[in-house]
């Protein structure tokens, strides 16, 4: 499964990033964020393109595991 | 917890505060279609410094600490004040270095652009298209792997906190008119509104765009790339708003003729918002959310801002700003290179990723 580690990189970065696994069809994927306001934007990416996704929190990042 | 302003309610509400608090602070003194303006503001300070000698712009704009500070109190407060560095810094600096340079060719910042368009100021519309051509070629960048590379949270914590400090400096040396600082005796530099006034002005304004994100470039390119309205909506209901209140005020006057601090030079208020444009989207944000970020502890995004301090000195004292007569001596010269500069650093960068990924 393909991770796609989005710590560090700033706007828009973790969104592009994202976007480009959407469009590559992957069923199943998962993105590491480290920022709030990545997390709002690959959250907002993902409900707009109706992908359910679950919600990992770790010590010092997040992970949304994507899976469709 | 659920961060409100993050919501389309939420940033149509902190739209709508930016730009009623511009028109006030207008109101209460500030320059003509300038109740904010971050690229203005900051080549204030700058001359306030003595770092270029334009008499007429020249004062320590309090909103400027407002803001940044504002952005550092409620980033502390909910646990997102993160001290980081190591993104392309001196690429950085020279993107606000050029960034600056558009700005004042055009004379304002993208902020400024909307305030002057909600001030009827037809000029502006011109130098928002050139702002839209701006960061749409930097969205191909963008789209063809274009990126500064990562940051890495800083080894010594206190890098994050300099930036707070400094502009804490800056207000002090206002308020008790420490000796060295140039105040400007007339001209734009010389209209202000009442200092306290306009720094719980850039405390609120600081705070809500670092709860939502507001960002006037990032609004055109979640647009040109994602097709989300999300932040335009804030950036529009800020226009909107600054719109309705100058109707309210009487200080609607729609023409490009004679504009309050602006010129006609259509070309060139195209080309210097392409510039800005351009270099605001390869550093990933607009003058104001580069504040922001610095408040929240970025320290390549101080670097930004300390690059248009930078520009801004350049700008007046190399001749390349505009003024209400028309563009500089150099303008023209300073917006080419830049955007030279610009398309060099787009190339090279997404050109070393295309390298890597054959490999």
């Amino acid at each position: 499964m393909n991770q796609i580690d989005t710590r560090g990189l700033s706007c828009p970065q973790p969104v592009v990033l994202v976007l480009n696994e959407i469009r590559s069809g992957k069923s199943e994927f998962e993105v590491l964020l480290d920022s709030e306001a990545s997390r709002e934007n690959v959250k907002r990416l993902l409900n707009k393109n109706k992908l359910k996704f679950e919600v990992k929190e770790n010590l010092d990042h997040t992970i949304y595991h994507v899976k469709r | 917890m659920k961060n409100f302003f993050s919501t389309k309610i939420g940033i149509i509400l902190v739209g709508a505060v930016i730009g009623v608090v511009a028109i006030v602070l207008q109101k209460l003194g500030n320059p003509p279609n300038m109740g904010l303006c971050i690229a203005c503001f900051e080549r204030d300070i700058a001359g306030a410094l003595g770092f270029h000698r334009a008499g007429v712009v020249q004062y320590i704009r309090p909103e400027i600490t407002g803001i940044l500070l504002g952005s550092f109190l409620i980033s502390l407060f909910f646990k997102e004040f993160k001290p980081r560095s190591g993104s392309s810094s001196i690429i950085r600096f020279f993107l606000g270095f050029f960034a600056m340079i558009g700005a004042l060719v055009f004379l304002g910042c993208p902020w400024r652009a909307f305030l002057r368009l909600a001030g009827g100021d037809l000029n502006a519309l011109i130098g928002i298209l050139g702002l839209i051509l701006g960061i749409f070629i930097g969205t191909v960048f963008i789209r063809n792997g274009y990126n500064l590379g990562r940051s890495r949270p800083s080894q010594n914590k206190v890098a994050g906190w300099i930036m707070p400090v400094v502009m804490i400096a800056l207000f002090l040396m206002l308020i008790f008119q420490f000796k060295p600082i140039i105040f400007s005796e007339k001209g734009p530099g010389a209209m202000y509104a009442p200092i306290f006034i306009s720094l719980i002005a850039g405390l609120i304004i600081g705070g809500l765009a670092q709860r939502s994100r507001f960002c006037t470039m990032g609004s055109i390119r979640d647009i040109i790339i994602v097709k989300d309205f999300h932040l335009f909506s804030g950036v529009a209901s800020f226009a909107i708003s600054a719109f309705i209140l100058n109707l309210i005020f009487g200080q609607f006057k729609a023409g490009f003729v004679s504009q309050s601090v602006a010129h006609d030079v259509h070309l060139w208020n195209f080309l210097g918002m392409v510039l800005s444009g351009l270099a605001f989207a390869l550093a990933g944000g607009c003058p104001g959310r580069q504040l922001i970020l610095s408040g929240e502890g970025d320290t390549d995004s101080v670097i930004f801002v300390f690059g248009m301090f930078t520009g801004a000195a350049f700008s007046h004292n190399f001749s390349m700003a505009s003024s209400p007569k028309g563009i500089g001596t150099f303008g023209t010269y300073g917006t080419i290179t830049g955007i030279i500069f610009c398309l060099i650093i787009g190339f090279t960068i997404i050109q070393k990723r295309k390298v890597r990924s054959l490999k």
